[in-house]
C-alpha cells in the first residue's frame, strides 16, 4: 500500500489561499507590510508584531536543507512510502519550513540545494508543497 | 484513573498527611481522556473539593511546570496542600508514541503531520543539526543510554535493567536517523503524585520534606519559521530557576533530566548552562553522567530511557527521582551525596513546539 494520494491538510480561510495557490503551481509566504517579516506557517496576524498588514508573497520556491531526518518505520504510514525523509527547508526568502525531500535518503544532506514541486491529494483545489534535490 | 488514585494515595501516605489535607489540584491532560476536562474528570474520580486548580499542559514537563505553580499558590494563600496526580498505560493500549502519524487536530498538523512528522524523527532532525554545528557524533548521543542504564541495573522496577554499552547502542537499529531503537525512551504504563505543602504544614509532618529553591518555565517554537534546532527554552527556564534559588550550575549535585531521546538531554546539558553550547557531546564522555562519582549524576533511577516513561510523560519521574536522591532514598549504588538538586523537563517536540521547566531543589540539611 501506498499514499496516493497523499494525506490532505485541512483547509481553514487562514490558510486556504497557500493551499490552492500550491495547486497552481505557486509557493506562497506570508510577509508583514509592518515589520517586514516574512513568515510561515500562514497566519492572518503576524506573529512578530500583530500587524494586521500581512500580504501573500510568492516564494521562489527554491531553499536548502537545514535539517532532515529519515524515518525508517512509522506506524500509521504505508510500507510502500518508508523510508520518508523529514526535513526543515530553509527558503531563499528566510522562513523555515517542515517537509519531505522526495530523493533517495543517502543523497540528502544538510545545506542541499532544493526546489519546490507540489503534490496532489484528494482534494484537485489543493495540492501539498514538497521538495526534491536541486541537482537529483 | 484507578492508577492516580492509587499514587495519590501513595504520596499522601509517605507525606503523612490524609486526603481531606488536600486543598490543591494539580494535573495535566490524560491523552486517553480525550477531549480533556482533567481537572473535572479526576476530581470528581479523586472526591477532591479544591479551593485551587491547575493543568497546565506542556507534555511531560507538565509537572515539573505543576511543582513551580503550586508554590506559587501556596505562597499566595491559595492552598497549602497541593496534590500533583499523573497516570496513563500507553504501553498496554499499544499507543506507537514515537513513531505514530497522529490525526489533524492543530492548524500546525496540517503543516507537519501530513509529512509524517514523528517524534522520533522530529528530534532526529534536532540531532542532525547538532551534529552538524558542533560535531556531536551518536557515540557521544549513546554514552547519555549507556550512563542511564548503567544506573537502571540496580532499579529492580526498571524496564530494561540490563546495561548496555556505546556500541550497543550505536548498533541498535535506526528508527529516525541519525537516532537508533536504544535512543529512544520505553513506552511504559504508570503514574506518580508529589505533595506539595506550606511552611507551616511542613512542620507539622514526620517526614524529611524538600525545598522548592527556584523554579523557571518557558516555551520554544517555530518562532515564525526561524526555529533553531539545536538549542531548546531551558536557557530560560533554568536562568530562571537558578536566579530565584540563588545558585549556579556548577552548585548542582545531582539532575534529573528529561530523556525522551538521548539529544533531548544533550540539549538540555547544555541550555542549563552545565558546558558551554556546543560542548555536551565531550561534556558527557568520561563518566560525567554515571553516579555515583560522575560530576553530573543524571537519572539515577534510569530515567525514561531504560526504567520508566509512564503516559508518555516524564517529567513525574524526574522530580520523584530528584527527591530521593535529596533524602537519601535513591537505590544505595547510586546514591549520591547531595544538597541541591536540579530537575528539567523537556515537553512537546524540539522540532516543534516545546514546554521547558526547570526547578531546584535543596535538601533537609542543606
Amino acid at each position: 500500500m501506498s499514499w496516493d494520494p497523499r494525506p490532505a491538510p485541512d483547509v481553514t480561510p487562514e490558510t486556504e489561499r497557500y493551499w490552492t495557490a500550491a495547486a497552481e503551481g505557486t509557493l506562497l509566504v506570508r510577509e508583514c507590510q509592518d515589520c517586514g517579516l516574512v513568515y510561515h506557517y500562514p497566519r492572518s496576524l503576524c506573529p512578530d508584531c500583530f500587524s494586521e498588514r500581512v500580504e501573500w508573497r510568492e516564494a521562489s520556491g527554491r531553499g536548502e536543507v537545514y535539517s532532515f531526518s529519515t524515518a525508517r518505520t512509522m506506524s500509521g504510514w504505508p510500507e510502500d512510502d518508508l523510508p520518508l525523509v523529514l526535513a526543515y527547508v530553509e527558503l531563499e526568502e528566510g522562513p523555515r519550513l517542515m517537509t519531505n525531500i522526495d530523493a533517495d535518503p543517502s543523497a540528502v544532506e544538510i545545506g542541499a540545494q532544493v526546489v519546490v514541486e507540489f503534490r496532489d491529494v484528494d482534494n484537485a483545489e489543493i495540492a501539498v508543497p514538497v521538495f526534491v534535490l536541486e541537482d537529483g | 484513573m484507578q492508577l492516580h488514585a492509587e499514587v495519590a494515595k501513595g504520596a499522601l501516605e509517605d507525606a503523612t498527611l490524609e486526603k481531606g489535607d488536600v486543598n490543591g489540584y494539580f494535573t495535566a491532560n490524560v491523552p486517553e481522556y480525550e477531549p480533556g476536562l482533567s481537572p473535572l474528570i479526576m476530581a470528581d474520580y479523586l472526591g477532591l473539593e479544591p479551593s485551587y486548580a491547575d493543568t497546565t499542559d506542556f507534555g511531560g514537563s507538565s509537572y515539573i511546570s505543576h511543582v513551580g505553580h503550586a508554590a506559587s499558590a501556596i505562597r499566595d494563600g491559595r492552598c497549602d496542600v497541593a496534590l500533583i496526580t499523573l497516570a496513563g498505560r500507553p504501553r498496554s493500549h499499544g499507543q506507537a508514541t514515537g513513531s505514530g502519524a497522529r490525526d489533524l487536530r492543530t492548524v500546525q498538523d496540517s503543516f507537519e503531520r501530513i509529512y509524517g512528522a514523528t517524534n522520533v524523527s522530529m528530534y532526529g532532525m534536532a540531532a542532525q543539526r547538532h551534529m552538524h554545528e558542533y560535531g556531536t557524533t551518536s557515540e557521544q548521543l549513546a554514552e547519555i543510554r549507556a550512563a542511564a542504564s548503567h544506573h537502571a541495573q540496580y532499579n529492580e522496577h526498571a524496564m530494561y535493567q540490563e546495561p548496555v554499552t556505546v556500541e550497543d547502542v550505536v548498533e541498535s537499529r535506526i528508527v529516525a536517523d541519525p537516532l537508533h531503537l536504544l535512543d529512544c525512551c520505553v513506552i511504559s504504563d504508570g503514574g506518580g503524585a508529589l505533595v506539595v505543602v506550606s511552611e507551616d504544614v511542613r512542620s507539622n509532618l514526620r517526614r524529611d520534606c524538600i525545598e522548592v529553591l527556584g523554579f523557571g518555565e518557558s516555551i520554544g517554537h517555530h518562532d515564525a519559521g526561524r526555529i533553531d534546532l539545536t538549542k531548546t527554552a531551558a536557557d530560560r527556564s533554568g536562568s530562571r530557576a537558578f536566579t530565584e534559588a540563588g545558585v549556579g550550575p556548577e552548585d548542582i549535585d545531582y539532575a534529573s533530566i528529561y530523556d525522551s531521546f538521548t539529544i533531548t538531554v544533550l540539549e538540555a546539558i547544555e541550555d542549563l548552562g552545565f558546558c558551554e553550547k556546543g560542548a555536551g557531546g565531550s561534556f558527557v564522555e568520561g563518566g560525567t553522567l554515571r553516579a555515583p562519582d560522575g560530576d553530573l549524576p543524571f537519572n539515577t533511577d534510569g530515567g525514561g530511557l531504560c526504567s520508566n516513561h509512564p503516559a508518555n510523560r516524564g517529567g513525574m519521574t524526574k522530580v520523584i527521582e530528584a527527591v530521593r536522591q535529596l533524602r537519601e532514598e535513591a537505590n544505595p549504588e547510586v546514591q549520591v551525596d547531595a544538597d541541591i538538586a536540579l530537575a528539567h523537563g523537556t515537553g512537546g517536540s524540539i522540532g516543534t513546539r516545546h514546554g521547558a521547566a526547570t526547578v531546584v531543589l535543596g535538601g533537609e540539611d542543606r
